[in-house]
């Protein structure tokens, strides 16, 4: 078992030290300059030749690389161009409140998907069923642009219930968390709705009825639990979708989170701090599919065995 | 029974095959369709009502939003359609290169993969869109490069199964080249599976359009785009919900109607798929 975390720990280096390098490769074939965008259009070819040998651009590509992998391991991520403070410090402000809305849209659309796929599966083909699965593939289909707005006009506009953005209090947090969930609640509900159906068809969970066990006992402990495997799985897999959502989700509703950081740095040509709001991203999804990895190992013995 | 009559019967699918079919129509007979020219500006009437003159209404510059998005469905299915199209082709070819070679060169292109798809989604495609430039033929590119990775895996793990089987087998004993090999036992193999993959891939490829444009990094102004629509009818949401919020239903539509095909053609095609 040890060993089965040793190695996947390991395996996730490299996958990081790829990941910072097609960041940097992309942000180099951007278009635009970022040191003509600093200075402005008239700036001298002096001016603008010392600034990119001050930021050391001017270094080719490897050196930089290099460079900047030595920075991240001493924790350091460079200063943000557009507000002239360390990118640590841009990222420490804005993650929690990008942690606050994924964690809040996650278990929100845990909850809701596997009960509603649950129940689906309970009681397949019934009116519940069929409102349940339409529901999911209106669900899925939504932009999640789209759903934040018209969820702003019905509850901020029309009823005035909630506010239209920003943050600060469980209000605000209400309509962005439900709009970033709903593409995941969709999905969740689906496979659980399968995986509790196969299951409920096992053998051993006509054994147990057999035995005359009482049917929540039946579902609860030995259906649900086995079902549970792939659910996790694609519970930590909506985590990815859900980052990706959040970036949008964050524009609509002014939430101040990364994903709003990430794309007011791409206008601006900011590439240090896009670098460093990308890597974090993409660190945190490394990281959740690692936790599923071994939450995988832990829930089906059989992997762990095997390391 | 076969797999068309299965379709057929499937309702759901059908009122998908119906919605494609109108994205189709409205795509291709656009200028003799849409009621007004969707650049057409009429300021006095900007913002106006749905109904009367205008059966959308019209946007913050007066244009006809039912034109608009007539036209926006032009962009909507070259996306769709053309970046299934190229994610298809560049992960069948790469998957069974990867499948068929083995070795080093498999171990290579997994871990490559394996890093792209360490990115959430829209990162990935915000990435190479970035990289190639907005407008709308390179955010078709860039949302087909973007699927590459996942097609190479699906295929890559089929021509793997595929190798190990008996007939396969067989043909490599009695002497079959590997070309032939690929052509005539693996790739009908993988055809089903990939036509349900592309059909639900064109979904979620009009969905990252969407988004793209919604961000500013896609489709740029004046090219109707549905995503750019909802973004620019944000200004005045508060004042005329119906600018950004009609757009958003057409994108919902599209994308509704090849998830229903694409679900219908995986139960039609292997009922053992089905979860019920």
């Amino acid at each position: 078992m040890l060993t089965f975390i040793l190695r996947r720990l390991l395996l996730a280096v490299p996958v990081l030290l790829g990941v910072v390098f097609v960041v940097m490769l992309t942000i180099d074939l951007l278009p635009g300059d970022a040191v003509t965008l600093m200075l402005g259009e008239h700036a001298t070819k002096d001016a603008v030749a010392r600034l990119r040998e001050h930021l050391g651009l001017d270094k080719p590509f490897f050196v930089r690389y290099l460079d900047y992998v030595g920075q991240l391991v001493h924790g350091d991520l460079g200063r943000s161009i557009q507000q002239n403070r360390p990118v640590a410090a841009e990222l420490g402000d804005a993650w929690p409140a990008t942690l606050q809305l994924t964690v809040a849209a996650l278990l929100l659309a845990a909850a809701l998907g596997i009960a509603a796929g649950a129940a689906s599966a309970v009681w397949p083909n019934s009116l519940f069923d069929a409102v349940a699965r339409l529901g999911s593939l209106f669900g899925l289909s939504m932009p999640i642009f789209w759903t934040g707005l018209v969820l702003i006009v019905v509850f901020s506009l029309w009823l005035n219930w909630l506010p239209v953005g920003g943050a600060g209090s469980l209000t605000h947090l209400v309509l962005p968390a439900v709009t970033l969930a709903l593409p995941s609640v969709a999905m969740i509900a689906r496979l659980t709705r399968s995986a509790v159906l196969d299951v409920l068809r096992e053998d051993y969970v006509r054994t147990a009825r057999a035995k005359g066990l009482r049917e929540l006992w039946v579902l609860g402990r030995h259906a649900l639990r086995n079902a549970l495997i792939p659910i996790i799985t694609l519970v930590g897999l909506q985590s990815g979708q859900l980052m990706g959502g959040a970036v949008l989700t964050e524009t609509v509703f002014s939430w101040p989170g990364l994903g709003r950081l990430m794309v007011k740095a791409i206008f601006a040509r900011d590439y240090v701090l896009l670098q460093g709001a990308v890597l974090v991203f993409a660190l945190a999804f490394v990281i959740i599919n690692l936790l599923v990895d071994l939450s995988y190992g832990l829930l089906d013995p059989r992997v762990g065995r095997q390391g | 029974m076969d797999a068309w009559s299965r379709f057929r019967r499937n309702r759901l699918a059908l009122v998908g095959l119906v919605l494609v079919a109108v994205l189709a129509l409205s795509a291709l007979l656009a200028p003799w369709v849409a009621p007004y020219d969707p650049a057409r500006q009429s300021l006095i009437e900007k913002r106006a009502r749905p109904g009367g003159k205008y059966i959308l209404g019209a946007d913050e510059f007066g244009r006809d939003i039912l034109s608009r998005v007539i036209y926006g469905s032009r962009v909507a299915l070259l996306v769709g359609v053309l970046s299934a199209a190229i994610a298809v082709v560049g992960g069948l070819g790469l998957g069974m290169i990867a499948g068929f070679s083995g070795g080093w060169l498999d171990s290579l292109m997994m871990r490559a993969i394996e890093i792209l798809l360490a990115f959430p989604y829209l990162l990935l495609a915000l990435a190479i869109v970035a990289a190639l430039g907005p407008g709308s033929l390179n955010t078709t590119i860039a949302v087909g490069i973007w699927g590459v990775p996942a097609v190479t895996r699906i295929v890559r793990g089929s021509v793997l199964a595929l190798r190990e089987t008996e007939y396969v087998g067989a043909a490599r004993a009695l002497g079959a080249p590997a070309l032939a090999l690929l052509r005539r036992h693996i790739l009908p193999n993988i055809v089903p599976s990939l036509i349900v993959y592309a059909t639900l891939f064109m979904a979620n490829a009009i969905l990252l359009e969407a988004a793209l444009s919604f961000l500013g990094l896609g489709v740029q102004p004046p090219t109707a785009s549905w995503g750019l629509m909802v973004s620019t009818g944000r200004d005045v949401l508060l004042v005329a919900p119906h600018v950004a919020t009609v757009p958003g239903l057409a994108i919902m539509l599209a994308v509704l109607a090849f998830n229903l095909v694409g679900d219908g053609l995986r139960d039609a095609l292997d009922p053992r798929l089905r979860g019920s």
